[in-house]
């Protein structure tokens, strides 16, 4: 019974770096940039989602559009003032600038909901299922998290597969000049993918700390890193992979900590991956692309 | 002897690499004597070693991701291996070396020798991975390292020098000393580092790296990354090269470490940290890839840059990121720079025509 | 070289921010300075305390996290400490000038030089450092330079043990994790205790080495003792619950901060675990965090120096004008202790007759003798002295949690 929980913990966290990893892998696929200011926009997300419910008392459904809304203009509005002028540029210019964006949204965070953390209400109202006596409990939480992160790689999967501007950012993500040619809009595309981007770090923001409770500045930068460990993982680029490492990696890291060693597990999950990634080199499900001189 | 001279400075690499040795041979001159005039302050006496420390880290990584191409995002893992290393040769040589400054070269080329060591068994597995994957990896290794360390104890007592890598203190016989406390990191470290071996490991690291970038290795590192395929099909050992420069920056990397931990009565391992290595990264990516001058300026720049904001109190990080993102587009935003170009176009012309204007008077 | 060029564009403009505020900096102190200046005269006429008025300001120096992950703490010890100079430069007499200064909680350059920042500054008494890693670079720092140090909340007993001029205003962490076993031997003596704790932290694995040490000694029934979360994977504490509920612990210690501890509390009660939960002087504060539910930690013991809550006149004035200063704030363990900490060198100061002249080895040498004997009362303790290691001895306190207040445990 012991390990049945011990999974749901795991699949509990790891969803929540799964529907984190699908923003990152989302961005990465098409914009060809580690963006590492995701895991603070998450951050600002959960902050929004905790303003609305607790300073203006509106319903916690309300909370989360209006952090979608936020987050999806401040997407955009980064992308336009910090990545759009180094369109062109060597990734790692824009891989720095990415990490520039981080600091300036942390500190920002701080000035402005300063730094004690605050408790997240889970947006939540459910009661926690319990199984056998109690021995096994399953939380709303990680029920809704599942659920959220399935539809989400579900809607990015037919997004892309079967839109019109899906099929744009798959042509962008394949060949920029190439689709530019062929009447592609491909600054407009990546402005599209950063918006769909940012909405989903406001959805993984609010659904991190109902699992998490603590919310503070930082909050997102670990779950950040973790997540795009988890997206390499899956196979970066690819959506339902950013899914499958997400969750993978959470399991592990349970019970890593359940049956090893709860002070190793860092070492371990990481050792793990890196394992993985010299057994298929580009991740799970990732292409492995054939170079052309 | 003139000739040599002249064909010295007609080659376009040395003459750059003269520059940056002139460079910072006229920098350390300057400020040793401004030091020994006793015209600085604590603050920025304090910041000399570390400077050092950046800087040779920051040319190392240049190294890998500017001249190679390979991004590592766990330089600070390698640094944080040589700096334990490093703290824990040093302590052990204490009865056996008098002499302070050789103990710290002795722990320095220890430290340097254990990462590279570590790095090269790293290498061989990893380097088969590319791009971004590597990159996911060394991160990774950064972790794991920092994650061991901070579980390590090290110490000397009657019987010997112990070590262990464990979840629960290791006790010590009465009377003993740790050298590395778990999560308290290593602790009453004698203090070794100076400025002016700080000056030498910026030379020895230039030198290295310099010479392997214009050797006939560095133009095949170079044709490595500019097309793999291209170099492999003309018969360049891709991986050799790979790991060569992965091995001499991990060793380099470790050097700088060991003169950085010797430099605080303390270190905890959770310093090599991820943010570590982004902020090395930032420094050599902001100095210019494969600008090893670039990356001497750029490191000492942006490490004063938050010291000299503290006036600034809480704002001052907020200011730093402010300016990193405007650095970095006035530095590789085409728009920018060629605003930037007419901007300064139309200044010269302002100050001619105001010229002109005085003489006409 | 275009791209030089711009980075040197970019340099000039940042050497010209910090040069503008580099200045208004300095008008400010000067501003302060001709004001010392001005009074000075006019105190000097009148004759009044002999004790200062004419000399200069003393210079108290604190280093802490400011910004990033920390700078909860670092704040708090800054603001508890900036109403107690408030309150003494208001009486007159001794005057005292304050300056904190960021180290980042880093443990060794950027801790060093926030501190040589201060030293520039002309700081002759060091009032830091907040977090244990950086006070262990600065202290030996302190050592050399002769200046005295007091910490509000480093812990680690190796900070006292750097040098004979290091002291600590809070318990060291053995010294707590053995005094929690002492009270769980005496109020819970047939419990199964459960530990979890953050490895990757010197506060919390020190509380945690004292107490096992000591639990085993008492012969207590430690089921869980290696339930550890670090840093950098605390996102998820679910699985260390677990552990716990699995083993039929009924009480559960967590020698760590509130923040991680109020995800302990949550994630407990979600999945229906009710053990008594144990916690340090770090868990202070968990009632003041914005969003939680106090219900959830109810029955919550924990052993802390200071309570907001309490009546006494100075604790009521400190908690108001705390509040006044930063919002509504309710202070924690970490701002009385900074609080506390100015008051006790305040009083050493004017004991020994140290001004702003005093040099700072002088300084250090006289406040060392006024330590040794001194007993001081302050938010955290009645009649706290120290010992020969500059190691605090005061009175540990448990207080539960009952009605979302902190009540004395009988």
């Amino acid at each position: 019974m012991q390990i049945l929980q011990y999974l749901i913990n795991g699949i509990s966290i790891g969803a929540v770096y799964a529907i984190i990893a699908l923003g990152y892998t989302m961005v990465y696929g098409i914009a060809k940039m580690l963006n590492f200011a995701h895991g603070d926009i998450i951050m600002v997300g959960a902050y929004i989602s905790f303003c609305v419910t607790n300073y203006l008392g509106l319903p916690a459904a309300v909370s989360v559009v209006a952090a979608v809304v936020v987050c999806t203009v401040l997407g955009i509005a980064i992308e336009g003032l910090a990545y759009k002028p180094l369109r062109g540029t060597p990734s790692l210019a824009v891989l720095i600038t990415a990490i520039g964006v981080s600091y300036f949204l942390q500190n920002a965070a701080q000035l402005i909901w300063s730094s004690s953390p605050k408790n997240f209400t889970s947006i939540v109202t459910m009661d926690p299922i319990s199984l056998m006596d109690g021995r096994l409990v399953i939380t709303g939480e990680v029920l809704l998290t599942v659920c959220v992160s399935v539809a989400v790689m579900a809607g990015l999967t037919f997004f892309t597969g079967k839109t019109r501007t899906g099929k744009a950012m798959r042509a962008v993500s394949e060949d920029r000049d190439a689709a530019q040619l062929m009447g592609i809009n491909v600054n407009r595309t990546i402005s599209t993918t950063f918006a769909i981007g940012s909405a989903l770090a406001a959805i993984a923001g609010v659904l991190l700390c109902s699992t998490v409770p603590t919310l503070m500045p930082t909050t997102g930068s670990m779950p950040g890193i973790r997540a795009f460990t988890a997206a390499v993982f899956g196979g970066i680029g690819s959506i339902p992979g950013a899914m499958l490492g997400g969750v993978l990696l959470g399991i592990i890291e349970t019970f890593s900590k359940a049956y090893l060693s709860t002070q190793f597990s860092d070492a371990i999950v990481f050792s793990v991956l890196i394992i993985i990634l010299l057994v298929r080199p580009a991740g799970l499900l990732g292409k492995q692309v054939q170079e052309k001189v | 002897m003139k000739n040599r001279m002249n064909t010295l400075l007609k080659n376009k690499n040395s003459r750059t690499s003269l520059i940056t040795y002139l460079v910072v041979i006229v920098a350390f001159v300057v400020t040793q004597y401004l030091y020994s005039a006793g015209s600085l302050s604590s603050s920025v006496k304090g910041y000399l070693v570390p400077i050092c420390v950046y800087i040779s880290l920051a040319v190392s990584l240049n190294l890998l991701v500017g001249i190679c191409g390979e991004l590592s995002l766990g330089h600070a893992g390698f640094m944080g291996i040589g700096a334990f290393s490093g703290i824990v040769i040093a302590a052990l040589l204490k009865d056996t070396i008098a002499s302070d400054a050789l103990r710290l070269l002795c722990a320095m080329l220890g430290g340097g020798v254990i990462a590279g060591v570590v790095g090269f068994v790293i290498g061989v597995p990893v380097l088969r991975l590319r791009g971004d994957y590597l990159a996911i990896v060394t991160l990774a290794f950064g972790e794991i390292m920092k994650n061991i360390v901070g579980n390590t104890y090290a110490g000397i007592d009657k019987t010997g020098f112990h070590m262990a890598i464990s979840t629960s203190k290791m006790p010590l016989e009465a009377g003993g000393k740790y050298i590395i406390n778990g999560p308290l990191g290593a602790t009453g470290i004698q203090k070794l580092a100076t400025f002016p071996m700080g000056f030498v490991l910026v030379l020895f690291t230039l030198f290295v790296v310099l010479n392997l970038i214009n050797s006939k290795e560095g133009r095949a590192i170079k044709a490595v990354r500019d097309n793999r395929i291209a170099a492999e099909s003309v018969g360049i050992n891709v991986t050799a090269f790979r790991m060569k420069a992965f091995v001499v920056s991990a060793f380099l990397a470790g050097m700088a470490g060991a003169l950085f931990g010797l430099n605080y009565s303390s270190v905890t391992a959770s310093k090599f940290n991820f943010n570590t290595s982004i902020n090395i990264l930032v420094f050599v990516v902001l100095g210019g890839m494969g600008n090893i001058l670039g990356s001497v300026i750029s490191a000492t720049l942006l490490y004063v840059l938050p010291e000299a904001l503290r006036s600034l109190e809480d704002y001052r990080m907020i200011l730093y990121a402010i300016v990193l993102i405007v650095v970095m587009l006035c530095t590789w935003s085409p728009k920018v720079k060629e605003y930037l170009s007419v901007a300064g176009d139309k200044l010269s012309s302002l100050i001619k025509k105001k010229e002109e204007v005085g003489s006409h008077e | 070289m275009k791209k030089f060029v711009a980075l040197l564009l970019a340099c000039l403009m940042v050497a010209s921010l910090f040069a503008g505020c580099g200045s208004t900096g300095s008008t400010e102190t000067e501003a302060a300075e001709t004001a010392a200046e001005t009074a000075a005269p006019a105190e000097g006429e009148t004759a009044a305390a002999e004790n200062s008025a004419d000399a200069p300001a003393i210079k108290i120096g604190l280093t802490g996290p400011l910004t990033g992950a920390n700078s909860e703490y670092g704040l708090a010890v800054r603001g508890g400490m900036e109403i107690a100079v408030a309150e003494i430069n208001a009486k007159g007499g001794l005057q005292i000038e304050f300056k904190a200064e960021d180290d980042e909680a880093d443990g060794s350059d950027k801790a060093v030089s926030a501190y040589n920042t201060l030293k520039d500054w002309g700081m002759q008494i060091f009032a830091g450092a907040v977090t244990t890693g950086s006070a262990l670079a600065i202290a030996a720092e302190t050592v050399n330079d002769q200046i005295f140090m007091l910490t509000p909340s480093a812990s680690a007993v190796d900070v006292a043990m750097t040098g004979s001029n290091v002291y600590q205003m809070c318990f060291t962490d053995p010294n707590q994790g053995a005094s929690a076993a002492e009270l769980m031997a005496e109020k819970w003596p047939d419990a199964t205790i459960g530990v979890i704790y953050d490895s990757s932290d010197a506060y919390s694995s020190g509380i945690v080495d004292g107490f096992l040490a000591k639990a085993e000694e008492l012969g207590l029934n430690v089921a869980v003792d290696n339930a550890a979360f670090t840093q950098d994977n605390k996102a998820d504490l679910s699985t260390q619950v677990t552990q716990c509920k699995d083993a039929g612990c009924d009480l559960v210690f967590l020698p760590f901060y509130y923040t991680e501890a109020a995800q302990v509390l949550t994630y407990a009660n979600t999945i229906g675990y009710e053990p008594t939960f144990f916690g340090c002087d770090g868990m202070d504060g968990i009632l003041n965090v914005e969003g939680f539910d106090t219900a959830l930690a109810e029955g919550l013991v924990l052993m802390t120096p200071f309570d907001a809550n309490a009546t006494d006149e100075a604790t009521v004035s400190f908690v108001e004008q705390f509040k006044a200063n930063n919002d509504g704030k309710v202070p924690n363990q970490f701002a009385a202790d900074g609080y506390d900490v100015i008051y006790a060198l305040y009083n050493a100061c004017v004991a020994a007759g140290i001004d702003g002249n005093t040099p700072a080895d002088e300084a250090c040498a006289l406040l060392q003798e006024q330590f040794a004997t001194m007993t001081v009362d302050g938010l955290t303790g009645t009649g706290m002295t120290w010992d020969e290691n500059g190691m605090i001895s005061k009175a540990p306190a448990a207080v539960v949690v009952t009605d979302g207040v902190y009540v004395p445990m009988a």
